[in-house]
C-alpha cells in the first residue's frame, strides 16, 4: 500500500496506476451535488471561487453531523456520477483529484487524461469506519448548504483505491 | 375502542429512527461475515471485512453505519379499533422522524421541492409513510431509511405478460448489471411484481423491509428469488463493483395479483447498509 501526501505532487500522480491501493494524508476538500452546480457556475460567470481548488483533491461526500468531542460525523463517499457534468470544468481549472465511488463517464476519464489527474474510489457505506481516518473539518464556503457545504478536512492514511488513473485506465 | 396518545408514537419513532440508522442488526451481520469468509479475491474479501468492521463500529458508538441516513419511509399497519387521541397520527409520526434526526446526529438530507428551491427542510421530513388498516387493537410499524445512492439506481418496467417468468428475470439482472458499482454492493434486490405502475414500485420498498434471507411464503416466488440472487452473483460486481463474488446478499420478491393485458415489474435496491426496524404498540 502507497503513502502519499496532500497535495499531491504531480508526480506521484503520474506514477499511480488503476488498482493501486493508497492512504492519502493532508487536506481535501468536500463538495458534492450543489457546491459543484455552485462552482461551476460562479466559473462560467467569469468570477473568483470561494476556494482555491488549484492542484487539490476534492472528496464527494456529505458527512453525518459530529457528535461532541469528534471532528466529524459519519463520512463516506456520494456516487461520483452525479458530479460529471461539472467535472471537466473544475479538472481544467486546476483540480488533480477525486475520491468518490463508482463509474465515471467519458468526458471525465478525457478531462483526467488532460489534465494528469486521478479518480480515487473509496467504499461506499463505511462511514463510520472512513471517519476515523479524518482529523479536522473546517468549513470554507456555502455554509449555507449545511451537509453539501465547501469544508477542508485534514486526513490521515486515509484509505482509497486508484479508479481511473493519468493514463485513463479505469478500473470500474 | 383502545385509546392511543399519538405522543407515544412520536417518541417511539424517533427512538426507531436511531435505532435503525445505527444498528444494522444480527442477520445482516452474519449474512456479511460469511459472504467475507467465502469470497476468494483478496481486494474483495478486505472491503468486506472493512464494511463488518464498520458496522460494528456504528453500533458501539451508536453512530450512522452510513452517513446518507436516507429518506425516512414507514409503512403502518394501524388497527382499526385504536383511537387516537392527542393530536393527529400523521403529525406524529412526521414529529417523531424529525426528533430522532435531530437528536441522533443523523444526516438530513431532504429538500423542500424536487426541481425549483431545493432548499434543505433542515430536520428530513417530511417522511414517506404508507398506512395500512388491518383488523385488532395494535399499531405495527416498520422504518426503513432509503439512501440514494442505490434508490437511484431503481426502476420500473410495463412487461407484457408474455414476456414471462425470462422477461422478468432479464429486466431484474439487467437492473443490477447496468446499476454495477454505483448503489453500493453488496446490494439487496426488492423485486415487486403484478398490481400496477405504482403498485409494484410500493411491493418492491416492502420487499427491502422483509429481514435478510427470507424467503417467499408461494414455493414458486421463492424459487425465483434464489435463481435471481445466483444470477446476481454470477455478473462478478463484487464489493465496491471491484469484482468478486458477493454483488447481492439477498434478493427479495414480493407479488400482487394484476390484470389480464400486463406484467409490471418494480426493481428496487438497496445498499449493505440494508436498515430496517418496526415497533408495536
Amino acid at each position: 500500500m502507497k503513502r502519499l501526501q496532500l497535495p499531491l505532487k504531480k508526480e506521484d500522480i503520474a506514477a499511480l496506476r488503476a488498482g493501486d491501493e493508497v492512504l492519502l494524508t493532508g487536506p481535501v476538500y468536500t463538495g458534492r451535488d450543489a457546491a459543484h452546480k455552485r462552482l461551476t457556475e460562479a466559473m462560467a460567470r467569469g468570477e473568483e471561487l470561494p476556494v482555491d481548488l488549484r492542484g487539490q483533491t476534492i472528496y464527494y461526500v456529505g458527512p453525518a453531523p459530529a457528535k461532541p468531542g469528534t471532528p466529524i460525523g459519519p463520512a463516506g463517499p456520494t456516487t461520483s456520477y452525479r458530479m460529471d457534468p461539472y467535472t471537466p470544468a473544475l479538472l481544467d481549472a486546476g483540480m488533480v483529484a477525486m475520491i468518490g465511488k463508482g463509474r465515471r463517464t467519458e468526458p471525465v476519464r478525457e478531462a483526467i487524461v488532460r489534465n494528469g489527474a486521478v479518480y480515487f474510489i473509496t467504499i461506499g457505506g463505511a462511514a463510520a469506519l472512513i471517519a476515523d481516518s479524518i482529523r479536522s473539518k473546517e468549513p470554507v464556503c456555502y455554509e449555507d448548504l449545511g451537509t453539501e457545504a465547501v469544508c477542508r478536512l485534514e486526513v490521515e492514511d486515509f484509505y482509497a483505491i486508484v479508479g481511473i488513473d493519468s493514463q485513463g485506465n479505469s478500473l470500474l | 375502542m383502545r385509546e392511543l396518545d399519538v405522543s407515544v408514537v412520536r417518541d417511539a419513532v424517533a427512538q426507531l429512527v436511531v435505532d435503525a440508522n445505527c444498528r444494522i442488526g444480527d442477520g445482516m451481520m452474519h449474512c456479511l461475515e460469511r459472504c467475507r469468509d467465502q469470497e476468494e479475491k483478496p481486494l474483495s474479501r478486505s472491503i468486506l471485512d472493512k464494511i463488518v468492521l464498520n458496522d460494528r463500529l456504528a453500533e458501539e458508538r451508536m453512530v450512522a453505519m452510513c452517513q446518507d441516513t436516507g429518506m425516512a419511509i414507514f409503512r403502518v399497519q394501524v388497527g382499526q379499533e385504536i383511537c387516537f387521541t392527542g393530536g393527529s397520527l400523521d403529525e406524529a409520526i412526521h414529529e417523531g422522524t424529525a426528533k430522532g434526526y435531530c437528536d441522533g446526529y443523523l444526516r438530513k438530507s431532504v429538500v423542500t421541492d424536487p426541481l425549483f428551491d431545493r432548499v434543505n427542510t433542515k430536520d428530513n421530513t417530511p417522511a414517506i409513510i404508507y398506512y395500512e388498516m388491518v383488523p385488532g387493537d395494535k399499531l405495527h410499524i416498520t422504518f426503513a431509511p432509503k439512501g440514494f445512492g442505490s434508490e437511484n439506481m431503481s426502476c420500473v418496467k410495463m412487461l407484457k405478460p408474455a414476456d414471462g417468468v425470462d422477461g422478468v428475470v432479464d429486466f431484474v439482472v439487467n437492473a443490477v448489471k447496468n446499476a454495477g458499482p454505483n448503489p453500493c454492493p453488496p446490494i439487496v434486490v426488492g423485486v415487486g411484481i403484478g398490481g400496477t405502475f405504482e403498485k409494484c414500485a410500493q411491493l418492491s420498498k416492502f420487499a427491502l423491509m422483509r429481514e435478510i434471507g427470507s424467503h417467499n411464503d408461494d414455493a414458486r416466488y421463492a424459487a425465483l428469488e434464489d435463481d435471481l440472487l445466483a444470477r446476481i452473483n454470477a455478473l462478478n460486481i463484487g464489493p465496491a463493483g471491484l469484482g468478486g463474488k458477493t454483488t447481492a446478499l439477498g434478493v427479495h420478491v414480493e407479488w400482487f395479483p394484476t390484470h389480464i393485458a400486463g406484467l409490471p415489474v418494480a426493481v428496487n435496491i438497496c445498499c449493505h447498509a440494508y436498515r430496517h426496524g418496526s415497533v408495536t404498540l
